[in-house]
């Protein structure tokens, strides 16, 4: 046996089947159009990025996804159910989770507290059992906090586990909002802007956890970022809105030759 | 199995022991999922037996060195005790050296095995496999980013153990049979120095020679098996070696490892461990830490903080010396410890230590006060990775600032004509690995250790240490120039962290001081002065005159010791970059390297001696991806204000008294 044998290939995930899908979703606030028939799918397991100038309607689509905004027109499947639309508790109980762009965290609880509060959909107990700590409410405690423990060493946020969430410098608050997000346990993930607002050092280890997570929990993840950086490399397949339209979608190296994308992002003589 | 007479005389063979004698109480524990799990001595004698049994099938021969790298963990651990009862030695790494940095012991120990902490380690490794051809199997702790690794010889911890286990079960009495055949002169770990010059050198340790480092301190200190350490240090410095594993296994007290390099304090507080171990850098960062929280408290807080240090540095150290104190202090101290003292102790995870020591480098007299007027029973104590850590040591009750103790026992200890410390003991090394001109260097004929190390005994029969032999100098003028007291002086004020002195052979003497962001960076915003970064705040106007405020303390501080006065701070410049160890510029111990730094920095040594108001500069600097960079700045040389010398008797002018003197 010899460790040289074989080189470190390129590691590529196994995708699966589409676990969400789609089809000619338009979206309009009165007269303004935010989306107009967009329609693409998420394959199982793998890393999809939405990208696209201010204002294409990329933070739309992630809202019509978790149910937030209820298109007009068009159909989401997600895991074989079709809809029109997708109601917020439906998504979230259907193991969709997300991060918000503007943290969705309780400043004055810890984190412990904070990504803890990410489980309340799966604490089964009733809240006077909860309140008492007693009986079966004390072993699902327990069993919750395991669960939280095991996202903060995989967060690498130890350090801080009983700090107040306020008193956290922005990078690590985010890191904390992704905790809160997989505390659900979620299929698919949804990350708004995760990097924003970063330095190279912190969007290095944002990238570590994205690809860590989608890694080890098999998470399928879809984000937004406006780093292309980032999203070339991290990411399976990308989306690009313009507009509320779909450009452009395929590979990283496919996009970033499309003339469409180049004209979007660069500006094109009229 | 051996008959057991008397001491066991190997590390395997003392885990055996316990394992026998207190096999149910916990032997080490680590911080995990925010719980901490204990392994007991049986527990841990299970482990490390199936452990073996993995590296023997893996092919680990008696004599054979293997790789150990990462941080605190009780796997690490019992990979040493494994290797060690297969008559392998193991060699410890520093977990933030970069690879190229360990390129070279891998060639030199032709290492085949490596047992690693993690993803992070093991990259290193698999970048650095070209340059090593003999290095065969990995295995790692924590699996985490590793699953799609495909190279065959890279395997988990887990896979080994159950080889380990499989094969144990198959023959029961081999891990017996392999502690057995072990001895007391075996080498029992190979440590390399840090080296501040040169290539590192492979420190050959016998298990003789720890074991009797170890039984020499816990007989001073009376160490029980019920004591509670914190290992947090790197494994691969001696002192970390010698007192988290040798001493643990050879008394049977308790290891904590600690969850994470950031957690330190939180999980010392929960350990609350009675033996301490911190080499000065630490608890110069611990007493940052408390100034900075202190000028964030109110008014009445900080009233009372500073009238009872006040008085905890006029008394505290006495009180804990047992000399006499007027009545009326001892009561005040009483009320300090119930107001002040015994929250602080609290708060530094310090309440139930009975022994501390600092060693690696000379400690700040101020800074060593500090803690033990708090009630800290701090010592300080002399040895190197050469003599397991055994040398001198502060016993109870004439504990001074500037002195590490009388010898050991056991120990001798001469001063040459040159001021230089010689001495032999049992836990004096075996060899240098495969250099044996340089084991002739350091020892001598008969035996005699050359530490390389200035000092001279005091009247009471301490040894004082000076510097590193080669570094203490002259100023032009032949006044005595030690460079690292200045530098330890400097670096006693929170806002400095780190300081390089230089002035032998020159006229004066100057300094480049790095300041400590966090401090300054603190003291900046309460002022309202914004700042962009290190580089930035190091050359703000208020900033500049705020180290030189420092530096003339130090400086009148200077002129009241006849010796030294001559030695004031003329001139000093507030460096536009962190040392830092990635960059050559300290040690992995962080120690400063002067002789590179003179050399990165000639131009600002040249401005230094010279006179000039501003130096250009430009520095290489390697970020922690493993890229380098360049940053240029344009930095201030600022003159600093000396003092005069106090008339003196004329008993007390001329050089330390470094009369050669033999001690028991």
């Amino acid at each position: 046996m010899n460790l040289r044998e074989l080189e470190p290939g390129e590691v590529r995930r196994e995708l699966g089947e589409p676990i969400l899908a789609l089809e000619a979703i338009s979206l309009a606030f009165g007269g303004v159009k935010a989306l107009s028939d967009v329609s693409f799918d998420v394959r199982e397991h793998e890393v999809r990025a939405i990208i696209g100038p201010n204002g294409a309607g990329k933070s739309s689509l992630l809202n019509v996804i978790n149910g937030v905004y209820r298109p007009q027109r068009g159909r989401i499947t997600f895991r074989g159910v079709a809809r029109a639309h997708m109601e917020p508790h439906r998504a979230a109980a259907m193991g969709i989770a997300r991060t918000f762009q503007s943290l969705a965290l309780f400043k004055g609880m810890t984190v412990l507290d904070n990504i803890l509060a990410g489980r309340n959909l799966m604490m089964k107990s009733n809240l006077l059992l909860q309140a008492l700590r007693v009986g079966p409410a004390l072993a699902e405690e327990i069993r919750h906090r395991k669960r939280v423990e095991e996202i903060i060493d995989f967060l690498e946020i130890q350090h801080v586990r009983k700090t107040v969430v306020g008193r956290l410098p922005y990078g690590l608050q985010k890191r904390v909002d992704l905790g809160r997000a997989l505390a659900a346990e979620p299929q698919v993930l949804l990350l708004d802007e995760p990097m924003a607002g970063m330095n190279i050092e912190e969007k290095q280890d944002m990238s570590r956890f994205i690809l860590d997570v989608n890694d080890e929990f098999g998470t399928t993840i879809v984000l937004i970022e406006h780093d292309m950086g980032v999203v070339m490399d991290l990411s399976d397949r990308v989306v690009v809105l313009d507009y509320g339209r779909k450009i452009a979608d395929g590979t990283p190296e496919e996009v970033r030759k499309s003339q469409a994308v180049i004209d979007a992002y660069l500006g094109v003589k009229h | 199995m051996q008959v057991d007479t008397g001491r066991p005389d190997t590390f395997p063979k003392l885990l055996l022991h316990h394992a026998r004698v207190r096999g149910d109480r916990p032997a080490i524990r680590e911080k995990q999922y925010g719980i901490w799990q204990a392994w007991t001595w049986d527990e841990m004698r299970r482990e490390v037996e199936w452990l073996a049994a993995g590296l023997a099938a893996a092919g680990l021969a008696r004599g054979a060195h293997i790789a150990v790298i990462g941080a605190n963990r009780p796997r690490l651990y019992w990979t040493l005790v494994a290797a060690q009862a297969l008559g392998a030695i193991p060699v410890p790494f520093y977990e933030d050296a970069i690879a190229q940095e360990m390129v070279y012991v891998f060639q030199d120990a032709a290492i085949e095995l490596a047992v690693v902490e993690d993803q992070e380690q093991a990259d290193k490794l698999l970048e650095i496999l070209p340059q090593c051809p003999s290095l065969r199997r990995i295995w790692y702790d924590d699996p985490r980013g590793l699953r799609h690794y495909s190279q065959p010889g890279l395997a988990s911890y887990e896979s080994l153990r159950e080889s380990g286990r499989e094969r144990a079960a198959q023959d029961p009495g081999f891990f017996a049979s392999q502690v057995a055949k072990g001895v007391g002169g075996d080498p029992a770990i190979m440590m390399y120095t840090s080296g501040t010059t040169g290539h590192p050198k492979g420190v050959v340790l016998s298990h003789d020679n720890l074991v009797a480092s170890s039984v020499a301190y816990a007989e001073l200190e009376g160490l029980r098996d019920d004591e509670e350490v914190l290992a947090y240090l790197p494994m691969a410095w001696i002192g970390q070696n010698l007192f988290s594993y040798a001493q643990w296994m050879t008394v049977g007290f308790r290891i904590n490892c600690i969850e994470s390099a950031e957690t330190v304090l939180t999980d010392m507080r929960e350990i609350g461990p009675t033996y301490y171990f911190a080499p000065p850098r630490v608890l110069e960062a611990l007493l940052t830490q408390v100034t900075i929280r202190m000028e964030d408290a109110s008014g009445v807080k900080r009233f009372l903080f500073r009238y009872f240090m006040e008085l905890a540095r006029r008394v505290g150290g006495e009180l804990l010396d047992a000399r006499p104190v007027k009545l009326s202090d001892r009561a005040l101290y009483a009320l300090g410890n119930v107001l002040v003292y015994g929250p602080l102790r609290n708060a530094l995870g310090m309440t139930r230590i009975r022994v501390a020591y600092t060693a690696g480098e000379a400690i700040g007299p101020d800074l060593f006060v500090f803690y033990r007027s708090l009630g800290i029973n701090l010592k300080q104590l002399y040895g190197s990775t050469e003599t397991s850590v055994m040398v001198c040591v502060q016993p109870d009750g004439a504990v001074k600032p500037d002195t590490v103790g009388p010898p050991m026992k056991g120990v001798e200890v001469r001063i040459l004509e040159s001021g230089e410390i010689v001495l032999r003991c049992p836990g004096l090394f075996r060899e240098y690995y495969k250099n044996e001109q340089a084991t002739r260097e350091a020892k001598d004929a008969e035996g005699w250790f050359h530490t390389g190390d200035a000092g001279f005994f005091d009247a009471g029969g301490q040894l004082r240490i000076i510097d590193r032999a080669k570094d203490v100098g002259k100023l032009s003028d032949g006044t005595l120039f030690a460079p690292k007291y200045l530098e330890n002086k400097l670096k006693f004020f929170p806002h400095i962290k780190e300081a390089v002195a230089f002035g032998d052979r020159r006229p004066y003497a100057s300094a480049m001081i790095n300041i400590d962001v966090q401090a300054v960076g603190d003291w900046a915003e309460r002022r309202g002065i914004p700042y962009s970064g290190y580089t930035d705040l190091a050359s703000k106007p208020q900033v500049i005159e705020l180290i030189r405020g420092c530096v003339e303390k130090v400086n009148a501080d200077l002129a009241r010791d006849p010796k030294l006065a001559g030695s004031q701070i003329h001139r000093f410049v507030i460096l536009h970059k962190e040392l830092d160890a990635d960059d050559g510029e300290l040690t992995r111990t962080r120690k400063v390297r002067r002789g590179f730094i003179a050399e990165k920095y000639a131009a600002i040594v040249q401005a230094l001696d010279s006179g000039a108001e501003r130096c250009a500069v430009e520095a290489q600097v390697r970020f922690e991806d493993g890229r380098t960079g360049t940053v240029r700045a344009e930095i201030a040389v600022v003159p600093v204000r000396t003092f005069e010398a106090p008339v003196q008797p004329a008993a007390a002018r001329g050089a330390p008294a470094l009369e050669e003197k033999a001690a028991a």
